[in-house]
């Protein structure tokens, strides 16, 4: 077994074993959910660092037909695209199991669906075969509605799932048919991404499919990744979720998106995506400045961080639709930072309800006194979402803003706006409310984060941001050749290359 | 002798029933129960033996009006399987009925033979027999229950329009006999391109499809299915769901691509209708259902909707996925009325929230309800998705040529977003209920070992068929290859 088939088999190993494991023992839930994300976790940080940056093949590959009449494989592979993304997610995984001490209710069922989700999530990205990079992700999607519903928080809680159910279902349903469709359109008869590929390159779809599949993918995966205007389930879904699962859809599954676009739609529909990516361009000035502005707006620090969440999804968009290396490099780097920050922010989110019972933004004040480390790492998260420099969020931003200026500098010029002055206002605004000012009386209970278990999470998130904030050549120089492939695909002719070839150093 | 032998199968299962109600003579009354698992043994004998046979070549009898071909084998395993299963079931709800145990079980297996039949045939006269074997012992099963008024007006209701659906079904043969001369679907064949176009045999075609349509529960002739999926016998129920409908399947298959290939093209336009229409009357009404057993009728419409896709694609891909679908819509269905029959007993009435605390009182029955809903609703890693996805994929294939599948298949995505809904309320109900329940009113469910056994080989079987699909895909490949060469 390859050491890809390892760490996505890790938790659904340890679900079995907790579903066979009888309802009393509490603690052992618990320990195998921390053993088998820590297990893949490792694997995952040993994938990344014996990457081999540079090299533009799919490494780790590993192969075995599944069924053979319909030529569906079980094919796993890292290349630039996905392998810090595979990272980031088991580190978030990690990460989200030792946040669940919070749950004390039903625990068998919450660790056996938060170890399916990180199955799932973990597949999805790892996943070379076009069947199974769908399969993954539904299997990640259900355990997330559940747990919503079950152990989630708040009196909307009912509301949120049934919105969040039905606007990801659709927009799942919708890409699947996309996926499908291009299938098809291709002729190839294969669902061997790579294999797809070569044949696309080849033979190209015939212009007139490309146009209609890819804006089913667009608005498909766009829906996913909360793309404006259909981002409203994002911050409702994620202010009602429990603060592991919060973690991991926020910070990882909401990539798959993303990763399904650069992965399939923009390489395999490089005209569709010429007609479609400049509407996406517009789009994402929706997710950048409208959704920003709303953040300024909310009282209720979940919302806040949903919020800022969803506009954040804006940058990715935008370097995407860039076209160009640095621009799609940026975008990358992006999703591995704001998968990191989102679940950070999600996670002293989640720690501050736990303590005070309410995130309501009025009722807070002066909590740094009380919450030393806690509060510092608030306000550590919050820099790193304004888009401060030392944190991957800014390496990544700033990519992508470079990346998008020849193509599109008005919206460049709004988007930074959007990054520098509105997410300024509401995240510096929510560390002044929440950490500085008198400390209400009630909060004088309120403890701080007791001993280096409960620190770990936190700790290991902000370390991701931190080095990959100051190193971003650890990220850029495995990403580079993926995204150069991807870039070469759409724009096809060599010479609108040369001016974007050398990443700026 | 040697015909006797082609129909082996059936015959055996015929024996089989005969045999249940000759013992029924000796078994003393507190033992009749038990008569059911007796028949549950000789089925799944019968079903061990179907593996055995081997087809070379498909086999007639009878003149032709019986073959035995790869697709016609699929199918039998399929309903002995479902039959396996329902007796299973209606062990468990045995105690409920009066008298009269062991003609209940030897009713099934009466059914279980004209669905077996049915698999088999090649002529419009065995089409009429064995539909009519189905829908006789039908009337009987679904109001067996003959102290209930439901249980009455179920079996009344089903009679009257089963009795009208007849009727147009044997005019229609009647008027395909009077225009082509012939009754076989093979000679029917051979003839078809000469007559297709008289009026007289496309009206003829036509009311037979009403027949079938009856059976799998098309709208516009679906309108009784919630009422007697609600009001039947719960074992009546399942077999009425998954038996039934995937006769009426068969029967549908045969006609269209045996009997008269030709006539596809034709109704293609009036197939995608038929199934669109199917999908939404059935997502839309199963919305605000508050019976369990009538929100499964209507998930059963919307599920002959989305096999209708399957068949609107003409294809040999479409109809391997309609197969494929089927295989998982068994386990799927029965393992949900098999904890419809145990769970309801124990609650009062029939009604969704009734289930509140179920995962309490039996993590077994409330599992597999759970993974039936999840199924149902298309969610991998379990069957229901992976039929769904071969059920899309088929019409996407065929979509350039036939552009109004696109619509068809808008509107199955649709539907599968809007059935989300009522499944997952049937799940919420019973893990997180609006109003919790005290621990002390929810006594623990006692499950017999055969039930046990069959819930666990539903679960497996909706897992296998979603996680390693590779051999029923081979299995329904094989034989829809033996319908459309």
């Amino acid at each position: 077994m390859g050491l890809l088939s390892f760490l996505i088999l890790c938790p659904f190993a340890g679900a079995v074993l907790i579903a066979l494991t009888p309802r009393s023992f509490n603690v052992l839930f618990r320990l195998i959910a921390l053993l088998t994300t820590f297990l893949s976790f490792a694997a995952a940080t040993w994938v990344f660092f014996a990457f081999h940056p540079g090299a533009t093949h799919v490494q780790f590959e590993e192969f075995c037909p599944w069924v053979g009449a319909l030529r569906i494989g079980w094919h796993l592979g890292v290349d630039g695209l996905n392998v810090a993304l595979v990272f980031m997610a088991a580190l978030v995984a990690f990460a989200a199991a030792c946040c669940s001490w919070e749950i004390k209710e039903r625990q068998k069922e919450f660790y056996l669906l938060l170890l399916v989700m990180t199955g799932g999530i973990l597949g999805a990205f790892a996943s070379l075969d076009l069947f199974f990079f769908y399969f993954f992700h539904e299997l990640a999607l259900v355990p997330t509605f559940i747990m919503i519903g079950v152990w989630g928080r708040g009196e909307n809680r009912n509301y949120a799932t049934f919105k969040m159910t039905i606007y990801l279902s659709l927009g799942a349903l919708i890409a699947l048919i996309g996926l499908i469709a291009l299938y098809v359109a291709a002729g190839a008869r294969t669902f061997d991404i790579p294999e797809l590929t070569r044949d696309v390159a080849a033979r190209p779809i015939a212009a007139s499919a490309q146009h209609w599949i890819f804006p089913l993918l667009m608005f498909g995966f766009g829906i996913l990744v909360s793309l404006w205007p259909f981002h409203t389930w994002a911050p409702l879904g994620y202010g009602a979720a429990p603060t592991p699962t919060a973690m991991l859809h926020a910070g990882v599954l909401k990539k798959f998106g993303l990763y399904g676009l650069l992965r399939i739609a923009l390489p395999l529909l490089p005209e569709g995506a010429q007609r479609w990516l400049p509407v996406l361009a517009l789009l994402c000035l929706g997710n950048l400045l409208y959704c920003g502005l709303v953040a300024i707006r909310q009282k209720n620090l979940n919302l806040l961080i949903g919020n800022s969440s969803v506009a954040h999804m804006g940058f990715v968009f935008l370097g995407i639709a860039s076209l160009s290396l640095v621009g799609v490099t940026g975008a990358v780097v992006v999703m591995v930072a704001h998968g990191l920050l989102a679940a950070l922010a999600f996670a002293l989110s989640g720690y501050l309800q736990n303590q005070l019972g309410t995130l309501e933004m009025e009722q807070m004040g002066g909590l740094l006194r009380k919450l030393p480390f806690v509060g510092t790492l608030l306000a550590l998260a919050m820099f790193a979402g304004c888009g401060l420099p030392g944190f991957a969020n800014f390496a990544g931003e700033v990519m992508v803003l470079f990346g998008a200026w020849g193509g599109h500098t008005t919206v460049v010029v709004l988007a930074a706006w959007a990054a520098l002055i509105v997410g300024a206002v509401y995240m510096l605004r929510a560390i002044r409310t929440v950490l500085h000012g008198p400390l209400p009386e009630k909060w004088s209970g309120v403890a701080d984060a007791p001993h280096a278990w409960r620190k770990l999470p936190f700790a290991l998130l902000l370390a991701g941001l931190l080095l990959f904030g100051c190193v971003p050549r650890l990220l850029t120089d495995r990403i580079q050749p993926a995204a150069l492939t991807v870039v070469r695909a759409v724009n096809g002719t060599p010479a609108a290359l040369m001016a974007t070839t050398q990443l700026p150093r | 002798m040697n015909d006797l032998l082609v129909m082996g199968l059936e015959a055996a299962v015929l024996v089989a029933g005969l045999a249940v109600l000759l013992l029924d003579l000796w078994t003393p009354p507190a033992e009749k129960r038990n008569l059911g698992y007796a028949a549950a043994i000789a089925v799944g004998a019968i079903l061990l033996a179907s593996f055995a046979i081997v087809l070379p070549r498909p086999l007639a009898a009878f003149g032709g009006m019986f073959v035995l071909d790869e697709f016609a084998l699929f199918f039998d395993r399929f309903f002995l399987l479902a039959a396996l299963l329902v007796l299973v079931i209606s062990v468990e709800f045995a105690d409920r009925f009066e008298t009269g145990v062991a003609e209940f079980y030897a009713l099934i297996l009466f059914a279980l033979a004209g669905m077996m039949f049915a698999a088999s045939a090649n002529d419009f006269t065995l089409l009429f027999v064995s539909l009519e074997l189905i829908t006789v012992t039908f009337y009987v099963l679904t109001s067996f229950q003959r102290r209930q008024t439901q249980s009455l007006e179920a079996g009344v209701k089903y009679l009257i329009l089963g009795a009208l659906s007849s009727a147009f079904l044997v005019y229609g043969i009647a008027l395909i006999y009077g225009t082509a001369g012939t009754m076989s679907f093979t000679r029917l064949a051979e003839a078809a391109p000469a007559v297709l176009d008289s009026r007289l045999l496309q009206t003829g075609l036509l009311l037979v499809l009403v027949g079938l349509g009856f059976k799998i529960a098309v709208v516009p002739f679906q309108i009784w299915a919630p009422d007697v999926y609600q009001g039947a016998p719960t074992p009546a129920t399942a077999f009425l769901a998954v038996g039934s409908k995937a006769a009426g399947f068969v029967l549908l298959l045969r006609v269209l691509f045996t009997a008269v290939p030709a006539l596809g093209p034709r109704w293609s336009r009036l197939l995608i209708v038929l199934s669109a229409v199917t999908i939404l009357y059935g997502v839309l009404c199963a919305i605000p259902q508050r019976n369990l057993k009538r929100l499964m009728g209507y998930s059963s419409i919307a599920n002959a909707g989305f096999l209708l896709l399957g068949v609107a694609t003409l294809s040999r891909d479409g109809v391997s996925a309609v197969l494929y679908y089927l295989g998982g819509y068994l386990f799927t269905v029965l393992g949900a009325f098999a904890v419809i029959c145990v769970a309801l007993r124990h609650t009062e009435g029939e009604d969704i929230p009734a289930l509140a605390g179920l995962h309490q009182r039996s993590p077994l029955l409330a599992a597999t309800l759970a993974m039936a809903m999840v199924s149902l609703a298309g969610v991998p890693p379990l069957a229901g998705f992976f039929g769904k996805f071969l059920l899309l994929k088929s019409a996407l294939m065929v979509a350039g040529d036939q552009p109004a599948l696109y619509v068809l298949v808008a509107v199955a995505v649709v539907g599968v977003v809007i059935s989300l809904y009522y499944y997952f309320g049937v799940i919420r109900a019973m893990y997180w209920p609006a109003e919790p329940v005290e621990q002390g009113h929810l006594p623990p469910i006692q499950l017999s070992r055969p039930l046990r056994w069959s819930l666990l080989l539903c679960i497996a079987g909706m897992l296998w068929l979603g996680v390693l699909p590779g051999m029923v895909v081979n299995l329904a490949n094989l034989a829809a290859q033996t319908l459309l060469p």
